[in-house]
């Protein structure tokens, strides 16, 4: 099974009923699974007239009570971004599937890349709360995707779900979980008669229940800065607690939301951070490594955002040098900097459109090892290859 | 006895923001008759709007309602709409909302026949970013960002709406609350895609650049342009040139998006 | 022969349309849902529908699959003169080429074993259509690897390919398996 197929069938195990997309490489697969099964489930599929099109339909769907996907790629992502900050905005719940291609632009679209990563974060305008899970192998795809929904549920939130051309791609042997392991969430609804309804509590909660259109809680969404009832204000002291409650929704539940993995780090002299398809790379080098006597570890987020940063110090501090291998030209290792101070860092970056080949990061971590690599103090090094 | 409109309006919102004279105020008079008389609940309706002066529209009346960002409201009505085929979705929109950023979701909708009923408030001009011209401004305007005049020939929207595939098109004025009630209801009731055209004056922004300072001078400009589509085909065409041809311009019978992809889920169900 | 238990690499490429990457898929799931062991599949296509090199990586093994593109290819197919000349690469000193005879002229052979069989023809005039040639080839690089049972290999194309074809593809899915077994001598 591809990992664009396991994608749609763990959305539909998620409760997923709704799907809105655009045709657009190398996420299709994604959207003729759902075509396909969602009829089967009652649910819905329809292929919207663009992207915007897309992201703004799941939105709309989901206020009407659905579980809803859609999926795309660079071009994609971007034009959804608008509408993406409505959900944050609104407190929507929804899941965007990201399957990365090389950019910037139409880019290369058939291959791989991780160039999104940081558009994932800040890719809509205004501070804005965002998850991002970026899973490594098609089983924990799986699971991810699954978990992307329950994340989205629980936190009223939209979540998106990174993926590259790789994995997308590509299949292997998929460990499909049965129904009675998932763990599903759903939204939690109002317990309170409909007119004491605050859509937007800022006093008592964090994450205020969520009344689905229709179901006799009137109340306005609406994308401009709103008070606890929905409606908009200027006031100073509502907006700035408006905002702050929904950066804290992501912020204050961070261990909830955070999920890496470390390997082989307790041991290790050296570190490798990656994550995604380049922590496929990255896990193959390592193996080749410690067969050579080297101690290596590696440290993988799974959620980007919010990043695992004190966990990623506390894993790696003791190491000589930590490498960062990213398919981009440098974007995580800046968050990666933000963390480590008494680390020294090498980027490994690749841009090209093919993976990265394990072989390049056992040459780097060897000629760093035998002193052919100089690091100047405290900075970073970024390697070529 | 006048009309109590309070069951659909969120009271605490009164008095609106619209300009004195606006025609919005008597759009949403016309929507909440329109409501009331296809004994529409307020729990059974959406209303949707979009950015601009009609974008305040979902702010008022008292259902489930959504404000969208501009232009996008097709696509989250769509969206809705799916989630609950039992239920009425409205969407007001503006002439530049639906027709220049949100043009595309416009004529898909229209084509897809799905049950929504779009009202589109024409007022001619951007009225709340100042008073820019808009896809429907008449050549030969003036606006902040034509101060030599319009170049751009304009759109008809109820023409476009017919020939994407609109089932329903007509085409009213705020200077009859009568009639604009009129063809919201056989709007709400047609089963389909709905568009009505609503003909409303910004006096402020537009007709104080365009020899119609004041509203009720403007509403008569309105007024005096409108020309039933009864008696088109007995007028000579150059009596049509600028004027608002006003009625139910186009009603077929096609097959509507929500209850087809029902039908389909039942075979495919019956099928697998 | 004996082959690597541990990771064997094996890369189909042609000409778009000519389904080598479904070929892959049905032999990495021969080797998953038939043999239980690990497998991976990782094709690589160009911006077209039609024509276009093209390739796809199979990686199978008895362990968990890490980097799922084939570094150190251990057999290579090539349907296409410009898929050789694209993917050609990487080859291992000792990887077994299975190349269409009518279709790749132009072989560095290098001191590798290079086996010639007209795959396309065969599909399309012994067996009536050009669609049976990634069953062939399937068939074929079965023969000459061993990589997984040819019963998985055929499970795996029966799920895959229409009823009405069935009979079909199992025809060219053997005869596949016969060219194989010849050209081994």
């Amino acid at each position: 099974m591809s990992g664009n197929a396991v994608i749609a069938e763990a959305a539909i195990a998620a409760g997923c009923r709704f799907y809105a997309g655009y045709p657009i490489t190398p996420s299709s697969e994604i959207a003729a699974v759902m075509a396909e099964e969602l009829p089967k489930v009652g649910g819905v599929f329809i292929q919207m007239e663009d992207e915007i099109a897309s992201m703004g339909a799941i939105i709309g769907a989901s206020l009407g009570g659905m579980k809803a996907l859609t999926a795309t790629s660079g071009p994609g992502f971007s034009l959804k971004q608008e509408n993406l900050g409505f959900a944050c905005m609104a407190e929507v719940p929804c899941v965007v599937v990201n399957v990365m291609r090389g950019g910037p632009s139409t880019g290369l679209p058939t291959l791989p890349a991780q160039g999104d990563v940081m558009q994932a974060r800040w890719g809509t305008h205004g501070d804005h709360p965002i998850i991002a899970l970026y899973p490594a192998d098609l089983t924990e795809m799986y699971w991810q995707t699954v978990r992307a929904f329950n994340l989205a549920e629980k936190y009223r939130t939209p979540v998106i779900l990174l993926s590259d051309e790789l994995l997308g791609h590509m299949s292997e042997r998929v460990e499909i979980p049965d129904a009675s392991e998932l763990t599903i969430i759903d939204r939690r609804k109002p317990d309170v008669a409909p007119d004491q309804y605050l859509p937007y509590d800022v006093k008592t909660e964090l994450v205020p229940p969520m009344a689905n259109f229709f179901e006799g809680y009137r109340y306005h969404v609406t994308g401009l800065t709103h008070d606890e009832t929905g409606f908009p204000t200027e006031d100073p002291d509502l907006a700035e607690a408006q905002l702050r409650r929904l950066m804290l929704k992501v912020s204050a539940n961070a261990d909830d939301i955070m999920e890496w993995e470390e390997d082989g780090l307790a041991d290790a002299e050296v570190a490798i951070f990656a994550y995604g398809a380049a922590a496929r790379s990255a896990r193959a080098a390592i193996a080749e490594l410690r067969a050579a006597g080297i101690k290596v570890g590696l440290f993988r987020p799974i959620t980007i955002w919010p990043f695992p940063e004190a966990a990623l110090v506390k894993a790696v501090s003791h190491a000589k040098a930590l490498f960062v291998v990213e398919m981009n030209m440098g974007q995580m290792i800046r968050e990666v900097e933000r963390g480590i101070r008494d680390v020294p860092i090498v980027g490994i970056h690749k841009v090209s459109g093919q993976p990265i080949d394990p072989e390049e990061i056992v040459l780097t971590v060897r000629e760093f090892l035998e002193g052919k690599v100089t690091l100047p103090q405290k900075a970073v090094y970024q390697m070529s290859v | 006895m006048s009309f109590n409109y309070e069951t659909y309006l969120r009271n605490d919102k009164m008095p609106t923001q619209w300009c004195s004279g606006c025609g919005l105020g008597n759009l949403m008079k016309a929507i909440i008759r329109a409501m009331t008389d296809c004994g529409i609940g307020n729990n059974d309706a959406s209303i949707i709007s979009g950015i601009g002066c009609s974008g305040r529209m979902s702010s008022y009346i008292d259902c489930n309602t959504l404000h969208t960002p501009h232009g996008r409201t097709l696509p989250y009505a769509t969206g809705l709409k799916l989630s609950r085929p039992d239920k009425h979705v409205i969407v007001v929109s503006g002439d530049g909302d639906s027709m220049a950023i949100g043009g595309n979701h416009f004529i898909h909708t229209c084509r897809r026949n799905i049950d929504i009923t779009l009202i589109v408030a024409n007022n001619f001009t951007y009225g709340l970013t100042g008073g820019q011209f808009s896809p429907t401004t008449p050549a030969n305007s003036w606006a902040p960002t034509a101060p030599y005049g319009t170049l751009e020939p304009q759109f008809d929207i109820c023409e476009m709406a017919q020939a994407s595939g609109a089932t329903f098109v007509a085409r009213s004025t705020v200077a009859n609350l009568k009639h604009l009630t009129e063809m919201i209801r056989l709007g709400l009731e047609h089963k389909g895609t709905s568009v009505v055209e609503v003909i409303s004056n910004c006096h402020v922004n537009f007709g104080r650049r365009n020899k119609h300072p004041e509203a009720p001078e403007m509403v008569n400009w309105i007024r005096q342009c409108c020309v039933d589509q009864d008696v088109i085909e007995v007028l000579p065409l150059e009596d049509l040139e600028g004027k608002f041809v006003v009625g139910v311009l186009s009603k077929k019978e096609r097959p509507e998006y929500t209850a087809q992809w029902a039908k389909f889920v039942e075979k495919v169900q019956h099928e697998h | 022969m004996s082959i690597r238990r541990d990771r064997y690499e094996i890369r189909f490429s042609g000409e778009g349309g000519q389904g080598v990457i479904l070929g892959g898929a049905i032999l990495a799931e021969a080797a998953i849902l038939h043999e239980g062991r690990f497998a991976v599949q990782s094709p690589q296509y160009g911006s077209r529908v039609r024509g276009g090199p093209t390739k796809v990586d199979v990686i199978i093994s008895d362990l968990p699959i890490l980097f799922p593109r084939a570094t150190k290819i251990d057999f290579f197919l090539a349907l296409a003169q410009m898929s050789y000349n694209k993917y050609a690469n990487g080859l291992a000193d000792d990887a077994v080429l299975l190349i269409d005879a009518n279709l790749v002229p132009n072989v560095n052979e290098n001191g590798r074993y290079v086996h010639r069989l007209p795959i396309v023809e065969i599909a399309k005039v012994e067996l009536g259509n050009e669609v049976l040639s990634s069953s062939v080839a399937l068939g074929a690089v079965i023969a000459l690897t061993g990589i997984v049972r040819p019963d998985a290999a055929w499970k795996a194309i029966e799920a895959r390919v229409p009823a009405k074809v069935k009979e079909l593809n199992r025809k060219a899915f053997e005869r596949g398996l016969k060219a194989g077994e010849s050209l081994k001598g």
